[in-house]
């Protein structure tokens, strides 16, 4: 009880001033002593009779900010932490806390997530398994038996679980969504939400809301007709699906040439967010297929490449925000939309894979500002909303020619991180130009459907890879860092002034948050794809992230 | 129905065809070449070229001989499964795309066959006279290395004549910044490492400059001209500076005349296709 007293765990909420406490390792700041002690107790508590994660807990998890309850950390997606004992002046002693290995290949793509001292994390091949967050080491492993034909694409990746209960959830590659019991690993319920065989599969981290499992499908590749689904947490029964191409006679069908919509793409493989109180959640949706070819699907094709803003209960689109129209580059819309109150100002900001920071009013999806955040070359005007358009020579050609961003994106799935203490919104980036030439492919049932090649431009400049950190009220990228090569790390600020990301030569560096200067770095000897995430047990700071093939935990001595 | 008739039959043959003689089921149909030239372009023209002529990073594949694959079942062993040291992935595992179906595979191959062109009667160039330059008077040997004779500073260039086309390699001889060699090749890391030309600076005013055998944010590994490797602390130098000027001196014609680099490129494309 009285060891997180001496240790001087100290927390603040994510929407407290942007003043910082000095480091203090004797005591607690006065001024938040009631809080901490409560804190304390909640703990202990936790620590001592695992309390199940309800959605209350989530609703108010900055409440209890020594455990990550979902994908993004809390509902708004901030990716921010309230733990503050790493911190500017203490970063210089970090250390590697354990590693867990996890035996697969590939690209590791997952965000833990850690209630009260047990980790839980997802590897490739539909792993998923539980750890002691103290030590690293297994309290249970399990994976899943896939069939040998699914169909994923780039990669046999899976991004992570949500929580609920006495249950962690996970999609798989094959279309299904388990729950797995958070004790043992055992399988609880297995429900099919579609045919694998025609490309459909999951790789989002789901999203629990109220009593619902929320999860969106992949298959943008091969012209699947995207979704969003919740299912009952207790028993898997599908509650309701958001088709994102809508179907004959809804609105927004007649934005699809002929039958186009049937194999229109759209899918939701990023986890999206959730307003509690407005009981909506935010949920953003990728290419129209085929993905590199506008011809035989002529229209806006909604609702690709855009945010929805879906009612809880029901699934029913209140508002929704198409962020490139007509997508012929592969731009999905993919990233997470981020809940940020300004003022009275209820808004949710997303820098999109197509080169561009969009903030939109939540309330109504009017969109209020976009601007560049990194090199494009495929738009030059507005419409009267604001909105960049595609210019003439945006498209692909059978020759090919050089289009900015490149297929990647200017940012892709990487999660970003918005710190309310600087204000800023830190995304990382790419420059990279391709070349965009067309490849007409006819849709076959399970088969690639890209309808287009793309290659790296020869002549072009080296890409570029950065961490940059965005001021939301202008769009302005106020100050970034320039890796070596471009990075597929998220990113994840801490109220210790400190931003924490990866490389792609397999560094885990943390910044200042003001200045970008790297303070700290350690070699982990594999490439990141995933994002960090910040917790604590008895009284220690943790931030974990995946690299290589394994799951790093970085403490103080 | 008969479509689906069709695509089953065709995908019983090429299941059969797997496990049995791995005949191409697919061989010279136009229709497959046509449906490959398209697959081709997703999947392997980002190192092959378009036309599969190749590019800065894979084998031309017009070339009638190659020096992997001597039939169908060994490309289809080695689009499915890569070749294992070499920049050649297997069929979908480059984490971008979705691969490729067996079906798909032996379209690919089908049009390969359709681009291939008849090696000429007599090859290009003079080889034993392109060897002679190269570790003679073209110098190419006091940087380069081939079968373990010659120079460490730049590539080893053992297999580049096998994979290469004649075009890059000469390209890369008379405009040797235009394309920067690829180094090193983690095989978690999008990018492999490139030749450039560092010169880092240390605290005690060392000047080393070199081609950078790996970097990343915080450390460095540089080679000098006398094949000495230097591994460095990027925050503990002085200062440190990267150009994409490639260390390789340019050979105009009047220094290396057409015909003596085409001896050259036959010496290279000789060893290269062992």
């Amino acid at each position: 009880m009285s060891a997180f007293g001496e240790i001087g765990l100290r927390w603040r909420s994510a929407s407290s001033s942007a003043r910082r406490f000095l480091p203090n390792r004797t005591g607690i700041a006065t001024r938040k002593r009631w809080a901490t002690q409560l804190l304390s107790i909640t703990l202990l508590l936790g620590a001592t009779i695992h309390a199940q994660v309800n959605f209350e807990r989530i609703v108010n998890s900055a409440k209890e900010p020594q455990n990550w309850l979902t994908y993004s950390g809390d509902y708004s997606g901030k990716r921010f932490s309230a733990l503050d004992q790493i911190n500017t002046n203490t970063v210089h002693a970090l250390t590697a806390k354990w590693v867990y290995q996890t035996a697969a290949t590939g690209k590791l793509e997952t965000t833990p997530l850690v209630v009260d001292g047990i980790l839980y994390a997802t590897a490739q091949d539909d792993r998923a398994f539980a750890l002691d967050a103290r030590t690293g080491r297994p309290i249970w492993m399990y994976q899943r038996q896939l069939p040998s034909d699914i169909r994923p694409c780039c990669g046999r990746v899976n991004r992570g679980l949500a929580i609920l209960g006495d249950k962690v959830f996970i999609g798989t590659l094959d279309a299904h969504v388990i729950a797995l019991d958070t004790k043992t690993g055992a399988v609880i319920w297995d429900v099919s939400a579609a045919d694998y065989r025609t490309g459909n599969s999951f790789t989002v981290a789901p999203l629990a809301v109220k009593n619902l499992i929320v999860i969106g499908i992949s298959g943008g590749e091969y012209g699947v007709r995207g979704f969003i689904d919740a299912y009952d947490a207790d028993t898997g029964e599908r509650k309701w699906r958001f088709y994102t191409v809508p179907g004959p006679g809804e609105p927004g069908h007649d934005t699809w040439e002929g039958d186009s919509w049937k194999v229109g793409g759209a899918p939701a493989w990023n986890t999206g967010t959730y307003d509690p109180k407005t009981n909506q959640i935010f949920w953003p949706t990728g290419n129209p297929s085929p993905s590199n070819r506008g011809q035989g699907r002529a229209g806006d094709n909604l609702y690709s490449n855009s945010l929805l803003a879906l009612n809880a209960d029901t699934g029913k689109l209140n508002w929704y925000f198409q962020f490139t129209k007509h997508d012929e580059h592969d731009w999905d819309a993919t990233q997470v939309p981020v809940m940020i109150d300004a003022g009275d100002k209820r808004l949710i900001e997303q820098a999109d894979r197509n080169g561009f920071f969009y903030v939109i009013d939540r309330t109504n999806g009017k969109l209020l500002s976009a601007s560049a955040y990194g090199k494009t070359t495929w738009t030059d005007s507005k419409d009267t909303e604001g909105r960049p358009v595609a210019n003439q020579n945006a498209s692909p050609t059978l020759a090919g020619h050089t289009v900015c961003p490149g297929a990647l994106g200017t940012t892709n799935f990487m999660s970003p991180t918005y710190d309310p203490q600087t204000g800023l919104f830190y995304v990382t980036a790419r420059d990279q130009c391709d070349i965009f030439s067309t490849a007409p492919q006819p849709y076959e049932a399970g088969h690639a459907f890209y309808g287009s090649a793309y290659f790296p431009s020869e002549e072009a400049e080296p890409y570029l890879g950065f961490l940059k950190a965005i001021d939301p009220a202008t769009g302005e990228v106020k100050v970034k860092f320039q890796h070596t090569s471009p990075t597929w790390s998220g990113v994840l600020s801490t109220a210790g002034g400190l931003v924490f990301s990866g490389d792609a030569e397999g560094n885990f560096i943390a910044f200042d948050a003001t200045s970008l200067k790297p303070l700290w770095h350690f070699q982990m000897g594999g490439a990141v794809y995933a994002a960090p995430i910040a917790f604590a047990v008895d009284g220690k700071e943790y931030v974990a992230i995946a690299a290589g093939s394994a799951i790093y935990a970085f403490g103080l001595p | 129905m008969r479509q689906r008739l069709r695509h089953a039959l065709i995908a019983l043959t090429i299941c059969s065809a797997c496990v049995a003689n791995a005949q191409n089921p697919l061989a010279n149909d136009p229709r497959a070449a046509k449906a490959g030239e398209y697959e081709f372009r997703i999947n392997c023209a980002l190192c092959h070229g378009l036309g599969a002529r190749g590019g800065g990073r894979g084998p031309d594949l017009t070339r009638a001989q190659k020096k992997f694959a001597h039939s169908d079942a060994e490309m289809f062993q080695i689009i499915s499964n890569g070749i294992p040291g070499t920049a050649m992935p297997a069929n979908g595992t480059n984490g971008q795309g979705v691969g490729m179906t067996d079906e798909e595979i032996w379209q690919i191959i089908t049009y390969i066959h359709s681009q291939e062109v008849k090696a000429p009667a007599k090859p290009l160039g003079n080889g034993a006279h392109g060897k002679a330059l190269f570790y003679g008077d073209a110098n190419c040997s006091m940087c380069h290395m081939i079968n373990g004779k010659g120079g460490r500073f730049g590539p080893e260039l053992t297999a580049v004549g096998g994979s290469r086309t004649r075009e890059a390699i000469i390209d890369s001889v008379r405009n040797p910044t235009r394309r920067l060699a690829w180094g090193l090749t983690e095989s978690t890391k999008e990018f492999p490492q490139e030749y450039e030309t560092a010169t880092a600076v240390t605290e005690d005013g060392t000047k080393i400059r070199g081609v950078t055998l790996n970097e990343d944010s915080f450390s460095v590994q540089i080679m000098d001209a006398s094949e000495q490797i230097h591994m460095l602390d990027k925050t503990k130098l002085r200062s440190f500076r990267k150009t994409r000027e490639s260390a390789m001196p340019k050979y105009e014609p009047d220094v290396l005349s057409d015909k003596d680099l085409d001896d050259i490129v036959a010496y290279l494309v000789s060893v290269g296709a062992k």
